[in-house]
């Protein structure tokens, strides 16, 4: 059994509740850390430990932390990103709704690390449960004396706030969260400034993902060192993967970066392997933003080396051959899965929750997911797959945010690694247009 | 004692040294190099969304985006992506490329036809052509073909109080407007609505703007989203003669440019400067209700750029000129429009324009089709 840092005692019963998490040792980081360390060194532990950001972008987060401004009489925040929306990602909302206290006792360390004083929790508005959750744990914990004034006796105050988002998936994005948090419309800043010099209210903030925080409890208790030992060369600890799509057993699990894709993919531990009778076509590793890769390249990689879950295996090869870890959205296609129908329903999801801000995104998005649906409806000409990816190739790196990215990439990817499907599509629309049509190509042959 | 000089900041933009202060962007650098020297005004990136006087905007339309090749002379490293002009402040020793940057231009070509493809082209009826900021754009740097073969968004159109008409069909969605009512008013009624591709201009349930300077949002507007209702379909601007002219305004600075068509006033705007930005807001009262020259005190006609339609009543000559590798192919592969006709087809039209703009790319599927 791989080692468990986030999910250990998930399975717990009234693991949602103080008394049980607190048996299990719960809160114990949380007295280490007030009660014998600084802030300094909280910090420094967390640099240590080599975690990255598991929201999607993968950027150390005792990094982040480093570069947050400390100008004097200025309040600073920490606001956790709670709003996980991306397509096939879900393990955010597993955590926060299984063991809400490892989240707050995360947030109590990193906020006593950040020297804030009031933070944050940003969670998307259409999990009302889960913030119920979050607010009742809240509560038993203020009522241990774990949260509100004077913590412990240290002299440390943190007020812990839980905000309901509106439904826009934009609002993952740290600055629109901000700017959502704010009571604003939910459009992304410009940047620089970066939140970590002027953020929520124009102070300094630091916006982390829910699992990242989470990790910390572990780190204060075992050390970062501790937490470093494990997992692969800079992809250090545990990543929760969401798995979904056409295998045997959907769900989150947590893994030790660094297990083998064929081995997450078909091991009876993880996802148990794709479902009977079927196999593998094409797999998303991230999320739905990150690029699909085909069977022969997400098991090993052009260089024909075993692919690892790790940032740095996955995104072996750049987008020509690779991909990335991303938010941990692990979707498998088999056979049966029509690529040019899936990319058309994320370029659709896409198009839906672009901002409108900066132009291409928001005419792009809708172009590329105007020109797939008519290729799927049987309707597409040859130049139109050209000019998808140009127009992918015109959106990425030219907007605000990363959104116009995460539109651009699944796109431009389903051409690159499948193209003749999408041919096939346009020279053969009655074919293609039939009820449970699936393009097999050379997978008929298999 | 002597006065204290902040220290300039040098930076070469396309080529060009100039020396700013610290906390310039990219844009009013060269902004600053073409006030320097008229016939730089080329160099300037384009800005659809960016508005000096109203301090949030710009951003958005990326329209601006250049090449910093430089970050600075500490730090002398490109910066990965593209980054927007208007609101990227220089460092010492940057190197920007604009207009000598072929991806940069490629980008800025791309943003035309984002732009575009939900925008009706009904310049023929639209009361902004001549001074639309998205059909100087366009000209200078779109195509002449679309590719864009899906249905266009469409809105109805809103008044929006007595004044003024919005026609968000045409909208860019630049933000200026919202900007300018928060400038004018703590209680904002003028905001974006929904999302995306249809997100919308909308004033909370066509509330009209209740405020002495609504009428700004026209001015402001770089497309013809927000009309003068006191002006729809008047008279095309290129027919009409801009004077300045001021009147002792008890809520504005009243320093207005006043259009005439024979003597008559059909229209009142706030004064642009070279860049199509409103120095001065003027109240409601100058621009909608004085319409007699008898309200005015006359200064002159106003400066209007020479590239500007409504000084040539056409575009600029120098772009008209043929390219060579245009004449080549128009001596080698077409026959000569007939001129004694006194008309000419669509398709003529499009094959000339196509070799002008240096088109390669669009007379060859021209070429592909007639074969």
């Amino acid at each position: 059994m791989a080692r468990k840092i986030l999910t250990e005692h998930i399975n717990v019963p009234g693991i949602e509740t103080f008394d049980v998490y607190r048996k299990q040792g719960g809160y114990t980081a949380v007295e280490k850390a007030i009660k014998t360390m600084t802030p300094e060194e909280v910090v420094e532990e967390a640099k240590k430990s080599g975690v990255r950001g598991r929201g999607g972008a993968g950027f150390p987060m005792g990094m982040k932390w480093g570069f947050l401004a400390k100008p004097e009489g200025v309040p600073r925040y920490l606001v956790c990103n709670a709003d996980e929306s991306e397509p096939g990602t879900f393990k955010d909302h597993h955590l926060m709704k299984s063991i809400p206290h490892l989240l707050i006792e995360g947030m109590i360390i990193s906020s006593f690390a950040l020297g804030a004083n009031k933070s944050f929790i940003y969670v998307r508005g259409e999990l009302m449960y889960v913030i119920r959750i979050l607010e009742k744990a809240i509560a038993e914990a203020k009522a241990q004396g774990f949260l509100g004034k004077n913590i412990l006796g240290s002299g440390y105050d943190l007020e812990l706030v839980v905000q309901p988002g509106g439904g826009a998936y934009i609002c993952g994005e740290e600055t629109a969260l901000l700017e959502s948090l704010e009571g604003k419309r939910g459009n992304p800043r410009n940047k620089p400034p970066f939140p970590a010099v002027k953020g929520l209210y124009q102070s300094p903030t630091v916006v982390n993902n829910v699992e990242s925080i989470s990790n910390m409890p572990w780190i204060i208790n075992n050390g970062g060192d501790a937490y470093a030992q494990i997992g692969i060369g800079r992809s250090t600890g545990t990543k929760l993967i969401s798995a979904s799509g056409h295998i045997q057993k959907p769900g989150v699990y947590e893994i030790e970066l660094g297990v083998s894709v064929e081995e997450f993919l078909n091991s009876d531990e993880y996802c148990g392997g794709i479902r009977k009778g079927h196999h593998l076509k094409a797999l998303v590793a991230g999320g739905s933003s990150v690029p699909i890769l085909p069977a022969n390249l997400i098991t090993k990689t052009a260089a024909g080396e075993d692919r690892l879950m790790t940032y740095e295996s996955l995104s072996d090869g750049g987008f020509a051959t690779g991909t990335m870890l991303g938010s941990g959205g692990f979707i498998v296609f088999d056979e049966t899965a029509c690529i040019v129908r899936n990319t058309w329903n994320f370029s659709r999801f896409y198009h839906h929750e672009s901002c409108g801000q900066c132009s291409p995104c928001r005419e792009g998005t809708g172009w590329m997911e105007k020109v797939l649906h008519r290729i799927e409806h049987g309707h597409g000409s040859m130049h139109d797959i050209d000019l998808l990816v140009d127009i992918s190739k015109k959106i990425e790196g030219n907007t605000i945010c990363p959104l116009g990215d995460a539109a651009a990439w699944p796109v431009a990817s389903a051409i690159r690694h499948f193209r003749d499907e999408f041919v096939w599509h346009i020279t053969n629309p009655q074919e293609a247009t039939a009820p449970g049509a699936v393009y097999m190509g050379d997978m008929a042959l298999v | 004692m002597e006065e204290v000089k902040p220290q300039l900041l040098k930076i070469t933009f396309d080529g060009i040294e100039v020396e700013v202060e610290p906390g310039t962007t990219i844009m009013q650098a060269a902004r600053k190099i073409a006030e320097a020297d008229e016939s730089q005004g080329h160099l300037v990136p384009p800005a659809m969304c960016y508005y000096k006087p109203l301090p949030v905007s710009g951003g958005k339309c990326r329209a601006c985006l250049v090449k910093v090749s430089a970050g600075s002379a500490k730090d002398p490293r490109p910066m990965p992506k593209l980054v927007p002009s208007c609101i990227t402040q220089v460092q010492d020793g940057m190197v920007v490329e604009n207009t000598t940057n072929q991806a940069v231009l490629d980008t800025r070509k791309s943003i035309v036809e984002f732009l575009l493809i939900n925008h009706p082209l009904d310049c023929p009826i639209c009361d902004q052509a001549g001074e639309c900021h998205l059909q100087d754009f366009a000209f200078e740097h779109g195509s002449v073909k679309t590719r864009y073969e899906e249905e266009r968004r469409t809105f109805d159109k809103i008044d929006i109080g007595p004044y003024v008409q919005l026609h968000m069909t045409r909208c860019i969605l630049c933000y200026r407007c919202v900007y300018t009512a928060d400038q004018i008013t703590d209680k904002r009624v003028h905001g974006v609505m929904n999302r995306g591709d249809a997100s919308e201009i909308s004033t909370y349930i066509e509330k009209a703007i209740d405020n002495d300077f609504s009428g700004n949002v026209i001015d402001v507007c770089p497309v013809g989203a927000l009309t003068d209702k006191t002006f729809r379909f008047k008279n095309r601007v290129w027919f009409s003669k801009p004077e300045d002219a001021h009147r002792d305004c008890d809520k504005c600075c009243g320093k207005t440019t006043v259009w005439y068509r024979g003597d008559e006033v059909i229209r009142v705007t706030a004064r642009k400067n070279t860049w199509g930005e409103v120095t001065d807001f003027i109240c409601n009262t100058c621009r909608f209700e004085k319409k007699q020259t008898s309200d005015w005190v006359l200064e002159g006609p106003t400066k209007v750029k020479r590239s500007s339609v409504i000084s040539a009543n056409k575009y600029r000559k120098d772009l008209v000129a043929k390219p060579d590798f245009a004449l080549k192919l128009a001596a080698s592969q077409f026959k000569q429009i007939d001129d004694s006709r006194p008309y000419v087809t669509d398709e003529e039209t499009i094959r000339h324009q196509s070799i002008e703009n240096n088109d390669k790319a669009n007379h060859r599927s021209l070429a592909a089709n007639n074969n």
